[in-house]
C-alpha cells in the first residue's frame, strides 16, 4: 500500500469494509503515524492484546482510516515490559485510548505526555490489568477511591465548578470540571469511565450469538451500528457473505436509527435553548417513528436485529408501503419545522456561534462523524468507503463549515432528509427474498473487521475467534474522538451554554467507558 | 409565533393515543394519575440514576415525557436533586465506579423513599452482569422495590412500573 510517499508491505483481510493489514516495528509504528497524518487520514483507533497464550507477546493495534481502505497495522511487543511509541503526539486523540489501554492491559505508550488512569477510578488496584487473559474476569477487589488529578487554572477571580457524575437530567454520568472567571468558561476538563462494566474482559470466550447481542449495548442509541458491524467483523472473519436482501434490511434499520437520534436530538436542541414547542414536536416525531420500529424490526430500537449471517427477520410488503409512506410523511413535516425554527429569531441567536469548532481545529484534533461533518470533515463511509448497498444508491455527503450548534442542528436537518430518501431508494431496489445460507464453521484463529457510519460517526469491531468462540472483541465508538474536542467548543463560550453544547454533540458515555 | 401556534393546533392533542394498541396505556395513566393524586398530593417527583447502563434504558425514560405518554401531564416530574425526591428510577447495572454516586443518591433521598429498577440489567445485571467492574443487579447494591424487565423496557412498561411502585406506598 502507498501512503504519499510512503510504501509499505499488506495483506488484504477478507471482509464487506475494505481493509488491509501490515505488521510493524517500533520505528515502523511511528513512521506509518507520521504517513497517514501527512496523507491526511485520520486515526480511528487503538487497543491492545494479550497473546502470551499463543507463544507471542503483548500487541498494540491501531486502526487507520484512508481513501483507500481501512488500514490495521500491528505492532507485536516485547512481555515485560510492554512499551510502544506514543501516538498522541501525532493523533491528539489517541491520548484518552492510550490510558484506557494502559488501565486494562498495562501496555505502556512511550513519550506519552499524560500518564494519568483514565477507566480505572480504583475498582481494580494500579498492578492489576484485567483485561490480561491471565487475569480471571471475576476478580473482585475492594474499591479504592482514587482522586483524579484535574488540572487547575489559577489567576485571580478563578473558581473551579465541578459537575457530576451523576447529572440533574436523565443523561448518563460523567465528571465534567469547569474553571471559570464571571461566567465564561476558562477550561473544562472531562473525567469519564464512570460506567466501565468490564465490556471487552466479558466477551472473551463468548459465542457468537451471545456476543453479538453484547456488541448490540456497547451504546444503546447505535445499537443498529454496532450490531452490523459486529456482524460485519465476524463475516470477514469467517469469509461469509451474506445475502443482499439481508443487507437492505440493515442500511433500512441504520437509516432508520440515524432519524430517530436526529429526530431526538433536535427536539433537545430547541428545548435546551429554550424552546420546548421543539422537544414536543420532534418527541412526537420519534415515538411514532419507533412504533414503528417495533412493528418492522419487532423492537423499538431495532436492538438484535442484525444478526452474523443475515438479520432476524423480514418485512411484510404492507409495511413496507407504510415505511414508504411514513418517509415521504416525516419529510414533509420536518421541512415544515425546519423552517419553523429558522424563522425563530431568538432560537436561532442561541445556536448560532455557540459552541465552535472551527475546520482546523477539528482536523488538528481529529473531530470526527456527524460533528465533524459540520466543522467542514467531510467524511462518510457511505460515500467514501461504501458496503452494499450504499455503493448502490448513491448517498450525498451533507455538511457544514460554522462549526457552532446552529450548523450541528442543520447537518442533523439534512441527514434527516438524505436518509429519508435513501429509504424510498432502498425500498425501491430491495431485493427479493432469498433461503439465507448458515455461517461457516470457524477453525482456528481468525480476524475480522466492521466499519459502519452509525448517526455518531464511524463504528468499529476488531473481533478475534478462536475456535469459533470469541477471542478479543474491541468496539469502538467515535465519541473517543470528538468528547476531547467538546473541552474546546466550550472555551470562551457562558457556563450555562454547555448542556446545549454538549447536546448538540451527544456523545456517548456507555461508548467509551465499556 | 403564529407559525409556532399554527403547528401547535395543527399537531393536535395525541396523549389521548387511539385504541388500540393503548387501550392498556389509557389504563396505566389513568390508574397512575390517581395513585398520585392520592399518595403524593398530585404531584411525584422522580429522581433518574444512571448506574451504568447502556443508554438504551434513558432513550426510554425520555419518551415517557413525549406527548403521547405524558409523564408530567399526571404531576410526576424529574428532579435535579434526590432531595427533592420520592422515587429513584436506576437504570444499568450497577458499575463499580458508580456505587458510591448510587448509595449517596440513596442516602440523600428523603424517607419513606421507592426504588424503581429499570431494565433486565437493573433487574439482573443483564448481558453485562457481575465481573470486575460491575456489581449487577441494582439490589446488590440498595433496596429495591420494584424492578421493570426488558431491553429495554417500553415506555409502557416504565410507567407500569412507577405505578406498581407507589400504589404500595405507605
Ligand atoms: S436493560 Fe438493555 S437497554 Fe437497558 S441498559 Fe441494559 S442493555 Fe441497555
Amino acid at each position: 500500500m502507498q501512503i504519499g510517499s510512503f510504501d509499505i508491505a499488506t495483506e488484504t483481510l477478507p471482509g464487506a469494509a475494505k481493509a488491509e493489514r501490515c505488521v510493524v516495528d517500533f520505528l515502523g509504528w511511528l513512521e506509518l503515524a507520521q504517513a497517514v497524518a501527512a496523507a491526511d487520514g485520520h486515526l480511528v483507533a487503538i487497543w491492545g492484546v494479550d497473546d502470551r497464550d499463543r507463544g507471542r507477546g503483548f500487541g498494540v493495534r491501531v486502526a487507520y482510516g484512508l481513501p483507500e481502505a481501512l488500514l490495521i497495522a500491528e505492532l507485536p511487543l516485547a512481555s515485560e515490559p510492554p512499551v510502544y511509541p506514543d501516538l498522541a503526539a501525532t493523533f491528539p486523540a489517541a491520548d484518552r485510548m492510550q490510558r484506557a489501554m494502559f488501565d486494562l492491559l498495562g501496555l505502556q505508550p512511550l513519550g506519552a505526555e499524560d500518564d494519568r488512569a483514565w477507566l480505572r477510578h480504583g475498582a481494580w488496584p494500579r498492578d492489576v490489568y484485567p483485561l490480561r487473559r491471565t487475569t480471571p474476569v471475576d476478580t473482585d477487589h475492594v474499591m479504592v477511591p482514587e482522586v483524579y488529578p484535574f488540572v487547575s487554572v489559577t489567576g485571580e477571580g478563578v473558581h473551579e465548578i465541578p459537575v457530576g457524575p451523576v447529572h440533574a437530567g436523565t443523561i448518563e454520568p460523567g465528571h465534567f470540571r469547569f474553571s471559570i472567571i464571571g461566567e465564561r468558561v476558562l477550561r473544562l476538563e472531562e473525567h469519564l469511565g464512570y460506567k466501565h462494566k468490564g465490556i471487552e474482559k466479558r466477551f472473551e470466550g463468548l459465542a457468537i450469538p451471545d456476543a453479538a447481542r453484547l456488541a448490540a449495548r456497547v451504546s444503546g442509541d447505535s445499537t443498529v451500528a454496532y450490531g452490523w458491524a459486529f456482524a460485519m467483523a465476524v463475516e470477514a472473519a469467517l469469509d461469509h457473505r451474506v445475502r443482499e436482501r439481508a443487507a437492505w434490511l440493515r442500511a433500512l434499520a441504520l437509516e432508520r436509527e440515524r432519524v430517530a437520534n436526529h429526530l431526538g436530538d433536535l427536539g433537545f436542541i430547541g428545548n435546551d435553548a429554550g424552546l420546548g414547542f421543539a422537544l414536543a414536536q420532534f418527541s412526537r416525531l420519534r415515538e411514532n417513528w419507533l412504533r414503528s420500529n417495533a412493528a418492522l424490526f419487532g423492537h423499538r430500537l431495532a436492538m438484535d436485529f442484525v444478526v452474523p449471517g443475515g438479520v432476524a427477520g423480514d418485512m411484510e410488503d404492507q409495511v413496507e408501503r407504510d415505511m414508504r409512506l411514513q418517509a415521504r410523511d416525516v419529510e414533509v413535516e420536518v421541512l415544515h419545522l425546519r423552517s419553523l425554527l429558522d424563522d425563530h429569531a431568538g432560537l436561532q441567536d442561541r445556536l448560532r456561534r455557540c459552541g465552535v469548532v472551527t475546520p482546523e481545529l477539528a482536523r488538528r484534533l481529529g473531530l470526527t462523524g456527524l460533528a465533524g461533518r459540520a466543522s467542514g470533515v467531510a467524511r462518510d463511509l457511505r460515500v467514501q468507503s461504501p458496503t452494499a448497498p450504499y455503493d448502490r444508491i448513491g448517498p450525498r455527503l451533507c455538511g457544514a463549515t460554522d462549526g457552532d450548534v446552529a450548523a450541528r442542528a442543520a447537518v442533523r436537518f439534512d441527514e434527516i432528509v438524505e436518509s429519508l430518501h435513501l429509504i424510498q431508494r432502498l425500498l425501491d431496489t430491495l431485493p427479493p427474498r432469498e433461503e439465507s445460507t448458515p455461517l461457516p464453521d470457524a477453525k482456528g484463529h481468525r480476524f475480522g473487521v466492521g466499519r459502519v457510519e452509525g448517526w455518531r460517526g464511524e463504528v468499529l469491531v476488531a473481533l478475534e475467534l478462536d475456535e469459533g468462540a470469541v477471542r478479543r472483541v474491541h468496539p469502538h465508538d467515535p465519541s473517543w474522538q470528538n468528547w476531547p474536542v467538546l473541552e474546546h467548543a466550550i472555551l470562551g463560550n457562558i457556563v450555562p451554554d454547555f448542556p446545549l453544547i454538549n447536546k448538540s454533540f451527544n456523545l456517548s458515555y456507555a461508548g467509551v467507558d465499556l | 409565533m403564529i407559525r409556532i401556534l399554527r403547528q401547535v393546533a395543527r399537531a393536535g392533542l395525541v396523549t389521548e393515543a387511539p385504541p388500540d394498541p393503548d387501550e392498556a396505556l389509557r389504563g396505566v395513566r389513568e390508574q397512575l394519575e390517581k395513585e398520585v393524586l392520592r399518595s403524593f398530593a398530585g404531584a411525584l417527583a422522580i429522581r433518574h440514576v444512571d448506574a451504568g447502563s447502556c443508554n438504551g434504558c434513558e432513550l426510554e425514560i425520555h419518551a415517557c415525557s413525549n406527548p403521547y405518554y405524558n409523564l408530567e401531564g399526571l404531576g410526576i416530574r424529574f428532579v435535579a436533586s434526590p432531595r427533592h425526591a420520592d422515587l429513584l428510577l436506576v437504570t444499568g447495572p450497577v458499575s463499580k465506579h458508580m456505587e458510591e454516586a448510587l448509595r449517596r443518591t440513596y442516602d440523600a433521598t428523603p424517607d419513606p423513599k421507592l426504588v424503581v429498577a429499570i431494565g433486565d440489567c437493573g433487574c439482573t445485571g443483564g448481558v453485562f452482569g457481575e465481573n470486575y467492574a460491575s456489581r449487577g443487579r441494582v439490589s446488590n447494591v440498595i433496596p429495591v422495590d420494584v424492578a421493570v424487565p426488558g431491553c429495554p423496557p417500553t415506555p409502557h412498561a416504565i410507567m407500569q412500573g412507577i405505578l406498581t411502585a407507589i400504589t404500595r406506598a405507605p
